[in-house]
């Protein structure tokens, strides 16, 4: 699909000469493969690299600075600026209308953020997968009610739903809650098109075979299905974290986050809440922005690689 | 059911199982069928709204008037009065199923209740002052998106291409990764902050009244540009992902070879052959993502203080009003629901393949 620009014919042995041949030779097939499939490597690659950022930062950054109040207010990012107390300090990103530091908040907001997907997307994916077997394995009643179910769950936007659930449970959600929610709201849509693809599973002759020679239902499920399915439910839960991030970064954007955490989310938040463009902060609104887009495209990258590496047929085609 | 055959069981049966057949053949019918299954998302959905705050445990709204008790000041007088309409409309006392169908008749009469922080004011009111924003914005942009996003992906799909589009593209569909409040808050930032050519915020400018002149028109339209291409780049890439999709499966089709024999113009196997088989699928995917572009506009609007719902959400949290905010997420509810259910039966008009079943 978006296998980006370069094509896979682009990784020629036959033009690329004598250096590349010798490699080729060395290359195991997943590493080969890995160079046909371009949007897999720069995806990963672009994650990796930024969560490698954030783990020197957490090395040689003070992080604490994160509060409000610890440090000078509206500073634009600077490597020497005199504090009160007659020391010199560096603000490389600089600080927001509250004093905090935003490099600091930078680096302990991205990967909190990342972890709220992770959660969410494992949770909506577990839940998803079970009833997607249970309702395409057992057809009948079964099928019907949790067909039903993913038919209503489709047509109300999850985003909403949480508002609701965070409105009436009345207090602050951590960062793991938050995650929790949305994946218990979110599992609807991956339900719904792994089921489709065990439908067509259930029909294959080595699924019949199996069930011939009397291997009861979880044998089938798990030893005949599941190994096949894994590489598509890889894809469905880069998907969901994509999605559970959108979403959490929604409900901290109209408000309802943790309002300790500096996750991406409550930065932008703070940024919408003291108008911060129109205040000329670009240094505020701009990390958090650039992490957020790298988390997505980095997601969106990884998945289409995976949907080529499970869907065969999507190959060689730009 | 066709006519004939009514016609000649008329004349042979009684008018009481007469009367059943029709039933049974309304009921069979695709597009009862279907409005009964948007009867049953509405009540599904307003059965969890209903039991959501029951499950928690607390009470929004009684918290909501304490907090207020205790502030004091202008409140204070109106707060009997709250009080009692509260206690009035929930029916506190009664068992529960009382309550339930209480609410059930409530929403069949569109009656969503009171608002908690500006009190005379009926939910209804506030929500649907807004609605008209959202609905403005949001109809121009999705069918523009729509038709934009699957020409690019018609375009992107097709084999006889001109090779640079390519590069031109790629970057477009990356664009659907990125959320669009973000995508808002660049562009206020380029367009309306650096360069000034559009507002910042608002619907309209902030010492004008609404009224039906042109300079008001040219003000809401200046107003509503940035917002609108902040949710069509984003959504563009979305449309043209799956049209690009399609256009690569009709290409080992039968009648795409048959019209390449015949010798057709390019742009006439474009059009009437590849897009116009392509582009049905695209229809179902716009019942798909209704959900995800009302929520994603809803963040939009609050980006921009756009007028619109997103804005009264956001209003309404800040000041726990949460009638408002149940009213919102029932009023949208409804709306998704109603528009897949028009989608569902138009789609069979659009794709004469489908035979809708009427016995």
């Amino acid at each position: 699909m978006t296998e980006s620009v370069t094509t896979p014919d682009a990784i020629n042995p036959a033009e690329s000469g004598g250096w590349s041949q010798f490699n080729e030779e060395r290359l195991t097939p997943m590493k080969k493969y890995a160079l046909r499939n371009p949007s897999l490597i720069v995806g990963l690659s672009m994650l990796f690299g930024m969560l490698f950022l954030v783990g020197v930062g957490h090395l040689v950054w003070d992080t604490e600075q994160f509060r409000p109040l610890s440090a000078p207010t509206r500073l634009a990012p600077t490597l020497s600026h005199e504090l009160r107390d007659g020391t010199t300090g560096a603000f490389p990103f600089g600080t927001d209308t509250q004093g905090r530091d935003l490099l600091a908040v930078a680096i302990l907001g991205t990967p909190l953020t990342l972890r709220v997907g992770l959660i969410a997307g494992a949770v909506a994916i577990g839940l998803g997968t079970v009833a997607a077997f249970l309702a395409a394995y057992y057809r009948g009643f079964v099928d019907a009610a949790i067909r039903s179910v993913v038919d209503v769950g489709l047509a109300m936007p999850a985003l909403l739903i949480l508002i609701l659930v965070r409105i009436n449970i009345g207090r602050e959600l951590s960062i793991d809650e938050i995650g929790i929610a949305i994946g218990l709201t979110s599992w609807v849509f991956p339900a719904r098109t792994i089921r489709s693809q065990v439908l067509v599973m259930r029909e294959q002759t080595y699924v019949e075979l199996s069930r011939l020679s009397g291997t009861s239902g979880m044998g089938i499920i798990f030893k005949e299905m599941m190994p096949n399915l894994i590489p598509y439910i890889t894809a469905s839960l880069v998907g969901s974290v994509a999605g559970a991030i959108l979403a959490s970064i929604g409900l901290e954007a109209i408000g309802l986050g943790n309002f300790s955490e500096p996750t991406l989310g409550m930065t932008i938040y703070w940024n919408i809440q003291f108008s911060s463009i129109t205040l000329g902060m670009w240094w505020w609104w701009l990390p958090p922005l650039a992490a957020i887009v790298i988390v997505f495209v980095s997601l969106f990258l990884i998945s289409s690689g995976l949907d080529e590496w499970s869907n065969p047929r999507l190959r060689k085609r730009v | 059911m066709t006519e004939q055959t009514q016609a000649v069981e008329n004349s042979s049966t009684s008018t009481g199982t007469q009367i059943i057949r029709i039933i049974s053949g309304v009921l069979g019918h695709f597009v009862v069928k279907r409005f009964l299954f948007f009867l049953f998302v509405v009540w599904l959905a307003s059965t969890v709204i209903f039991i959501i705050p029951r499950l928690s445990g607390q009470d929004p709204v009684k918290e909501k008037l304490l907090l207020e008790a205790q502030r004091g000041g202008a409140m204070q007088t109106g707060l009997d009065a709250m009080a009692k309409s509260y206690q009035k409309r929930f029916g506190l006392d009664q068992p529960m199923w009382t309550q339930y169908l209480n609410f059930l008749k409530d929403l069949v009469k569109l009656d969503l209740g009171v608002s908690i922080a500006f009190f005379p004011r009926t939910v209804n009111d506030i929500v649907f002052e807004s609605l008209m924003w959202t609905l403005g914005l949001m109809g121009t942009v999705t069918i523009l998106a729509f038709i934009l996003g699957t020409l690019a992906g018609a375009i992107l799909g097709w084999p006889r291409k001109p090779g640079w589009l390519q590069y031109i593209f790629m970057p477009l569909l990356t664009l659907s990764a990125i959320p669009q409040y973000l995508l808002a808050m660049i562009l206020i930032f380029v367009i309306a902050f650096q360069l000034e050519w559009l507002p910042l915020f608002g619907g309209y400018a902030p010492a004008t009244v609404p009224t039906l002149t042109f300079e008001f028109a040219v003000d809401v339209i200046r107003h509503a540009i940035l917002p609108a291409f902040a949710i069509i780049f984003s959504a563009i890439g979305f449309w043209a992902i799956g049209m690009r999709g399609m256009m690569i499966n009709t290409q080992g089709e039968d009648y795409m070879i048959q019209a390449d024999a015949k010798g057709l113009k390019g742009s006439r196997i474009f059009m009437r052959y590849a897009v116009r088989n392509a582009l049905l699928p695209q229809v179902t995917g716009l019942a798909l993502v209704l959900g995800t572009i009302v929520t994603g506009q809803v963040l939009v609007e609050r980006v921009f203080s756009y007028p619109g719902i997103g804005d009264i959400l956001f209003q309404a949290i800040r000041l726990s009003d949460f009638f408002v905010i149940r009213g919102i997420v029932i009023i949208i509810i409804l709306g998704i629901a109603g528009a897949t259910f028009l989608l569902d039966v138009l789609y069979p008009l659009l794709d004469p393949r489908i035979k809708v079943r009427k016995s």
